[in-house]
Parts: C-alpha cells; structure tokens; sequence
C-alpha cells in the first residue's frame, strides 16, 4: 500500500484579485521506505507540493492520502496531530530551538508533541543522537555547533517520533559540498535502518542522483517522474 | 505545563536585559502601589483614629434632629431621662460597645474679668469621657491631665486661651442661657489647655457635667449626645446597623423616630478626605495596571515577531495550537511573576525601614505625627493577583495570534 497517494491535485491562491494555480491536476504515488525528490524552477510548485504532503497547506481539489489518511479536509488542531504523530521535517536553516540543547531539540517533538514519559525520551532521544552520531554534542546549544552537525540534530528529531515519512525542504542548501554529501548519506542511512521515506525538494544535484524516483515540475503540473536503477516506485 | 514553564523560562533568559527592565517596571509599579498604601491607610487609621479616639467616639447617638441644628446648640433638643435609659438598655446589651460618654453641649460666654468671648463646651463625665475618648487626655497642652476634671474645673481649647490670655490656674466665668432663656453664671478655675484638632468639637473647652446642670439649672438627666466606642472599629458598620435598627423602633406620639444614630463617618468631615485617599488610591492601581498591560504586551508582541520562525517550526512539528498559546501565556505570566515578587519584597522591606526609622509628619496644626505605615496581607495579595492576572491578560493577544499564525508564512518569515 502506497504511503502517499495523491490524485487529481490542485492548489490555487487568490491574493486580491489575482488568481495564482500553484499545483494543477496532479497524480501521482510514493511507496513505502523510498527516497524520492521533487524538482523543479522556482515557482514550479515543489514547495506547495511539500507543504500540502505536509498537512501545512490543505489543497484547493483532489485528494491527498497519507499514511492511509485522507488529509485534505483536517481541522489546524487534527492536521497538527497528524503532522506529529506521522511526519518529520527537515529544513533548509535547520530550524532548531534555539534555547533548547541539542537533546532538548530532539526530545522536543516526544515531550511536547506525544507526552512521552521522562525515563522512555531518554532512551530514544539517546539512540537517535547514536543513529546521527551526535551523542558527544547532546548538551551543547544550536549556536554551539557547525551546520552540518545543525541538520544532523534536525534528522534525528525528524526521526525521533518513528515518523513514517520525513518532508526534507532543501535540506543542503546551506551546507558545503563535502558536508551537504554526508548528510544525504546520513539520510539514506536513516532510510535504510528505519524504513522511513524520504520526500525532498530540491535543487541539488547530489540529492537527485541518490534518491530512487525524480518528480519533475513545471507550472505546477508533473511533467516527468525518472525511476533510478534498483529504486522504489512512483 | 512542567515543559511549557521550562521552555518559557528559556526563552525569558534567552533576552535577558529585556526581561530586567520589562519586570523592573512591573516591580516600580507593585513598589509605587504597595508603599502607597502603606503609607496612606497609616495616615487614614491614624487620622481616623485621632478623630475618634480623641472627640468624637465611633457612634453617636442624639435626639431626632439635633445634628441638624448642632451649629446652635439646642437645649430643646436634648434627651430626656426616660430616653436616655432606653439607649442604655440597647448599649449595654451590645457586646461591641466597649464604652459610652453622655455629654451636654451648650455654648456660653466666657470671661476673664477683662475681656469677653463665646466659647462652645461639653461637659461630661470624667470616667465615661475617658474609656470613650482614650486619646482626649494627649490635647492637654498644660494642666493635670489625671483625672481629667472636676467639678469648678474648666478646660479651654488653646485659641482661646491665646486670645484672653489664660493660663492654667486662672478663675474665668462663664454665663450661659438655658433652654428658658433664663440667665446663669458660675465660676470656674482653668484645669488645662487642649490642642484644638479638625473637625466638629475639635475646638470646644470641657466641664464637668455636674457644672453644665447646674449652670443651666438642669434637673434631673438630661444630656445633648451620646458618644460610643467600640471593642473593634472594623465592626462599626454592623453595630451601627443593630444600634440604628433598635433605636430607630422607639418611636414618639406622632410615629416619628426619637433618636438619630450617625457614624463618625457621617459628622467628621475627615470622612471626606479618607474617600479621596480611597480613590486616590483606585487611580494608582488603574496606573499599576496600565504598566503592567502596556509593558508585557508590548514585550510579548515583540517575543511573537522575533520568534515567527520558531513558531513556524513548532506548529509544522506538530506543536498543538494550545500549547504554542500556553507556552507566550506562561513567558507573560512569569514575568509578571518576577517583577511581582521583587516589587513585594522591596516594598515590605520599605515599610520594615520606614517603621524602624521612624518618620514624623505634620498634619494640619498637628506637627511630629508618626509615620507607621503598615500594610495587610489581603492588599498585597490583591495586588499580587491583580498584577499576575494583568500580566496574563496581556499576554493572550499575542499568545492567540502566535498559536493562529499560518505555520507556511512563519517558516517562510525571514
């Protein structure tokens, strides 16, 4: 059973009296435990695409299942509890708490999202720094670590929940070359060890030559969807 | 709550500078409310106290219509031996009443062999006198106060005994009409000198009663006021309203109220002055309030526009709206919290140092009044909540457009 199953998609903003169709009829779906990216120029429609994945923006039309959930007609307060129960976010500046340590950041979405209980956080929080290998840095603050380490933090509270499926906006666009290659590395890795499916926009390269299927956009329509050798299905 | 306490805490400490001075303010404000009223319910009780302690006693009773007419000092309204017993009946069953005072109240023409004046008096019963006016003897300026008076005694307020050029030991006579019209004088020796104080009374000489009858040629009991005091002032109203409630049954002939029951409230103009310290009072805590609206608002509307991005994060990692509104609730809570806290224990402290130095002040023709400021804990405790609510209070605007904010636009913010 697909983990995301889109049909007949379509987003369209009114901003006065101009009418702007970001996503326009579009099919298509993401397997489980996949890698998958969206592409596509500016203004393609890959980030509305994401943000409606993501329950962060409901669609004008069609239908969106994730995880077996029809999410298009969620309530702000059901479509968080989805987002917390189900998915993870990676951003392209990382987005962690400032005031929070590194373990706090991770821990975040456990105490605050799912009330887990102090002693069960711990052990989670303990194997996702592991699984990212940024157990030596737990104590430190945000402000007190590199970039690379940033979005390695940003992975493990993805992941923290066992969320399913982790929306990944741009995840190396602010990182170097050699730093941007180790975390999609450390992704695929993440993929592998818990089954989870990786959605990315981007416009990276590197990302695009490691994920198993390539969404291409333009104008909001799909035009194109490439299936590398050996990867999952669209 | 616990995570939503330790994330806000974080994020006070997170602009710290900013949160000094926001609680400083918070502080000035709980400091300027709480030393205010220290200060002002001090004066009040101990203006009030002066008043009553000294003259007036809590409660008075007189006949229908006196107080009307108290600028002439009527003998025709003065209370009969049959009335005056039926008021006694109903003080001595009252356990509040601590004492009473039965006082004639007549005015008369005082000389000093040379010189003439009017001099306004009351004559009373020593004993009775002083368990009512405790305070009465401390307005000797000269004289033995033991005792108070005796009979052939006069005590004269101080003005007059500048102007006729009095002194204690002196004989002066005063001549009085009474309620005939019929003319008497009597001889007296001047016992002491009284400091006049504001308010009604507050420049009368004193005889003893047993000389007010017989200088208007009273037989039998026959008295102008009864002045009462209480065990406890803060039942004044509630014996006022049994007193007045039995008194006011007693009707005469004509199915008219024989007695007129008032509150020191009602004959001291002081009363007045006590309201404006009351409503002074109001507008310095509608001030405090307006500090602490105004000042955490503004702060957590700041917090909210700062952390737009942040907010974004937490909403998209599935933060529950409520929790996001709990979380700048709680930042403007422990403000209020903390400028609360400090501008509680400054103020006690104040009041501690201003009892230990001992400040004096002057008051009217009173001079080296004591400044003892005290404060109960039921006023800090509304001060304490009223500031603490207001600090929440400003924060739910804020809070509400943080947890409504769109978690796109907020990711997308800059």
């Amino acid at each position: 059973m697909s983990l995301i199953v889109a049909k007949e998609l379509e987003k369209t903003y009114v901003a006065g009296e101009i009418t702007v169709q970001a996503i326009r009829g579009v099919d298509f779906a993401i397997e489980p435990a996949s890698l998958v990216s969206f592409i596509g120029p500016s203004g393609s429609g890959k980030s509305t695409l994401l943000n409606m994945i993501g329950c962060l923006d409901p669609p004008s039309r069609g239908t969106l299942h994730v995880a077996g959930q029809e999410i298009t007609g969620l309530s702000r307060k059901e479509a968080a509890r989805f987002r917390g129960e189900h998915i993870g976010f990676v951003f392209q500046d990382f987005n962690l708490i400032p005031v929070l340590t590194v373990f706090e950041n991770v821990e975040y979405p456990l105490q605050m999202v799912q009330n887990w209980p102090k002693d069960k956080r711990r052990i989670r929080v303990m194997e996702m720094l592991e699984a990212v290998g940024m157990t030596d840095q737990a104590q430190k603050y945000p402000s007190q670590i590199s970039g690379g380490q940033k979005q390695r933090v940003a992975v493990a509270r993805a992941l923290v929940t066992n969320a399913k499926l982790v929306l990944a906006d741009e995840p190396t666009a602010n990182l170097d070359r050699h730093t941007a290659s180790k975390i999609i590395d450390l992704m695929k890795k993440m993929r592998d060890e818990f089954s989870t499916t990786f959605v990315f926009s981007t416009h990276d390269p590197r990302i695009v030559d490691n994920v198993e299927i390539t969404f291409a956009l333009e104008d909001g329509q799909l035009i194109r969807n490439e299936k590398a050798a050996g990867g999952g299905h669209a | 709550m616990l995570n939503i306490f330790k994330l806000a805490f974080r994020n006070l400490l997170r602009y710290k500078r900013r949160t000094l001075l926001t609680s400083m303010l918070i502080t000035l404000g709980v400091v300027a409310v709480l030393l205010f009223l220290a200060v002002s319910g001090s004066f009040k009780a101990m203006m009030i106290g002066q008043i009553t302690d000294s003259m007036l006693g809590h409660i008075q009773v007189h006949k229908k219509g006196y107080l009307a007419s108290v600028d002439s000092l009527p003998l025709n309204r003065n209370l009969t031996e049959n009335q005056i017993n039926k008021v006694k009946q109903v003080l001595e069953g009252n356990e509040a009443v601590e004492s009473y005072s039965m006082r004639i109240k007549l005015g008369a023409m005082f000389s000093n062999f040379t010189e003439t004046t009017n001099i306004r008096l009351n004559a009373v019963t020593p004993g009775a006198e002083m368990a009512t006016a405790p305070l009465l003897t401390d307005r000797f300026l000269e004289g033995d106060k033991d005792g108070l008076i005796k009979p052939g005694e006069i005590l004269i307020p101080e003005l007059i005994a500048k102007g006729m050029k009095v002194k204690v030991g002196d004989s002066i006579v005063l001549v009085a009409n009474n309620k005939d019209g019929s003319v008497n004088g009597q001889t007296f020796m001047v016992r002491g000198i009284l400091e006049g104080i504001s308010g009604p009374g507050g420049r009368d000489g004193m005889v003893h009663i047993d000389d007010a009858k017989s200088l208007l040629r009273i037989e039998g009991a026959e008295i102008s006021e009864i002045a009462i005091r209480l065990k406890d002032i803060d039942d004044l109203q509630g014996v006022y309203a049994s007193i007045k409630q039995e008194l006011g049954s007693i009707k005469n002939k004509m199915d008219q109220p024989v007695f007129e029951v008032h509150t020191w409230e009602k004959i001291s103009p002081f009363f007045n002055i006590a309201k404006m310290i009351d409503l002074m009072t109001l507008f310095i805590k509608i001030m405090l309030v307006a500090i602490v609206l105004v000042s955490i608002m503004n702060v957590m509307i700041m917090a909210v526009f700062e952390r737009i991005n942040e907010i974004g994060t937490i909403a998209a990692i599935g933060t529950s709206p409520g929790k996001i509104m709990g979380l700048f609730v709680m930042e403007g809570f422990l403000m209020g919290i903390l400028g609360t806290t400090i501008g509680t224990v400054i103020s006690l402290v104040s009041i501690y140092a201003m009892n230990v130095s001992q400040i004096s002040f002057d008051f009217g023709r009173q001079s080296g009044l004591l400044l003892s400021p005290t404060i109960n804990s039921g006023d800090v405790v509304s001060i304490v909540l009223i500031v603490i609510g207001i600090a929440v209070l400003a924060s739910l605007q804020p809070a509400w457009k943080a947890a409504r904010m769109d978690p796109i636009t907020a990711l997308r913010h800059v």
